[in-house]
């Protein structure tokens, strides 16, 4: 016989339980169990894939033989796909530390208490979009550099033979000095000035100091694509080039 | 009938096996080990957290929302579990392993084909290892999107974004010590990225300006070489094996203590 539903929710529902009062309930078991189940799953999943796919094991190291490619690993794959776009001081230590530095400003950055504690798709909009953007644009490099890279970093797509050469030549050309500094000074100055006008709310909501900090990181974060866009489309390798260092 | 003497010997049989049980839990032995009844109870709930000491970082009791499996997807408690699974088959693949370019790779080769489960131990490990690193990622995403960073919680945030880096760092360390190519040519391509280090790169900008050279700059202090060899390998092993995961550990101690002084998990204000 089925039990009234009302009955069965009084035995089995956790108010009638032990260590457990109005919105709270005991660790033991509720969360522990949780715990162990999840680690259980993992588990499972980790000793599957442990047991169907063996991890890679090239032949021995051998200075003498460069890998072309030459891969770091996956996670770092990304960075070096940058290399393409920016010199090895960019790519591989200017932006993972300033990613770094970002991330651990965010929660001195964020003034917003909207939508504390839960998901939402409608409040928080900007603060969402910039770091999915951010997140989303880390893991499309790291699958560019992973599955479309081929020898001597040209881009392949995946059926594309790695052993027919990609022509290398491109007409690479550099903004002359009195063309790059107004137009990153342009940018700079439109990305500062051009947020407090659309959304004075914002300028209001963090303050000058925080604000100027914002804008610029934000300002970093898109610049990173659009440096990209440069070079793939018009075929731009610095948009300044100093006698010290070139952007 | 059969059945019938079967049945008398479980009648017998239970009440007496009832006794042993109750015996053992109030034995000398039992009520050594664990300091609460058997009793389920309120008291012994709360009981069995705090005289655990793996439990006792726990509260007694939790809001009901922070049994939300959708509102953290037990991210960060899996990223925790890989590491005690990194830790273990780690230490397990240390029996095998010698850090030095002449025994290296052929252990690798050894535990392929000479041990039992050799191959199934590293590939646990591998595996593992990019399991974390990608869960470790997806739970600061959570944190994110949950405004989970905000006060009081802003410096285990960035506790959080330096436990991240460090998955990162014992990753790229332990990639280099199966002393194949792919280690071999990959770990090479990283360390290059620190010879262009502004001011202490030999290949950076301003890299004369503390005179940095390819013999005293970042790159050399990483690899104790100009370029990946016996020194590079060592050095990683260390880093990987010991040095890494201890102030990992102790930066985990800090983040999991911080997450109870600053209220449990997040919820909606």
């Amino acid at each position: 016989m089925m039990q009234p539903s009302a009955s069965r929710a009084t035995r089995t529902s956790p108010e009638a339980l032990p260590g457990t009062s109005g919105d709270q309930v005991a660790v033991f078991p509720y969360l522990v169990f949780m715990e162990f189940l999840a680690a259980l799953l993992i588990s499972i999943l980790l000793l599957v894939w442990a047991l169907a796919v063996d991890a890679p094991l090239l032949p021995e190291a051998n200075p003498g033989k460069t890998e072309n490619p030459a891969k770091a690993p996956w996670y770092f794959v990304g960075l070096q796909e940058l290399l393409v776009y920016f010199d090895p001081w960019i790519a591989g230590v200017a932006i993972p530390t300033l990613i770094i530095l970002a991330l651990m400003a965010i929660p001195y950055l964020d003034t917003n208490r909207t939508a504390t504690g839960r998901y939402t798709s409608t409040e928080r909009r900007l603060e969402i979009g910039h770091f999915l953007f951010g997140f989303a644009l880390w893991w499309v490099l790291i699958a560019i550099g992973q599955f479309l890279r081929g020898p001597n970093w040209e881009f392949y797509w995946p059926w594309e033979d790695w052993r027919i050469p990609q022509s290398a030549a491109e007409g690479l050309w550099s903004f002359p000095w009195w063309l790059g500094l107004p137009a990153l000074a342009a940018y700079v100055a439109a990305g500062v000035v051009l947020p407090r006008r659309r959304w004075p709310w914002l300028y209001a909501g963090l303050g000058r100091g925080r604000y100027l900090i914002v804008m610029t990181l934000v300002l970093l974060l898109y610049g990173v694509p659009i440096k990209m866009l440069l070079r793939l489309l018009l075929g731009v390798k610095y948009v300044l080039a100093t006698p010290w260092f070139n952007v | 009938m059969a059945s019938s003497r079967i049945s008398d010997a479980v009648a017998r049989v239970i009440p007496r096996l009832r006794q042993l049980v109750a015996a053992g839990r109030s034995s000398q032995l039992y009520r050594s080990i664990f300091r609460h009844e058997w009793m389920d109870s309120a008291r012994n709930r709360a009981l069995e957290v705090t005289s655990n000491v793996f439990l006792h970082l726990h509260p007694i009791s939790i809001p009901r929302h922070a049994l939300k499996v959708r509102y953290t997807f037990c991210l960060g408690g899996l990223t925790f579990f890989l590491f005690l699974v990194e830790t273990v088959t780690g230490v397990l693949l240390m029996f095998y392993y010698r850090p030095t370019p002449e025994h290296a790779y052929v252990d690798m080769k050894t535990l392929e084909h000479a041990v039992r489960f050799g191959f199934t131990l590293r590939n646990l490990h591998r595996w593992g290892a990019h399991l974390m690193v990608v869960l470790v990622m997806l739970h600061m995403l959570r944190v994110f999107l949950t405004g989970s960073y905000r006060p009081p919680r802003e410096f285990n945030w960035v506790l959080g974004v330096t436990l991240l880096v460090l998955t990162l760092l014992l990753s790229f360390t332990g990639y280099l010590l199966p002393w194949d190519q792919l280690a071999f040519w990959a770990v090479t391509v990283g360390t290059n990225m620190a010879a262009a280090t502004p001011f202490i790169g030999a290949e950076g900008p301003f890299h004369s300006f503390f005179g940095a050279t390819a013999t005293n700059d970042v790159r050399f202090l990483l690899l104790g070489d100009m370029r990946v060899g016996p020194n590079a390998l060592l050095r990683f092993y260390v880093m990987h094996c010991v040095a890494l995961p201890l102030v990992a550990g102790i930066l985990m101690t800090a983040h999991f203590w911080r997450v109870r002084k600053d209220g449990g998990i997040s919820r909606p204000l």
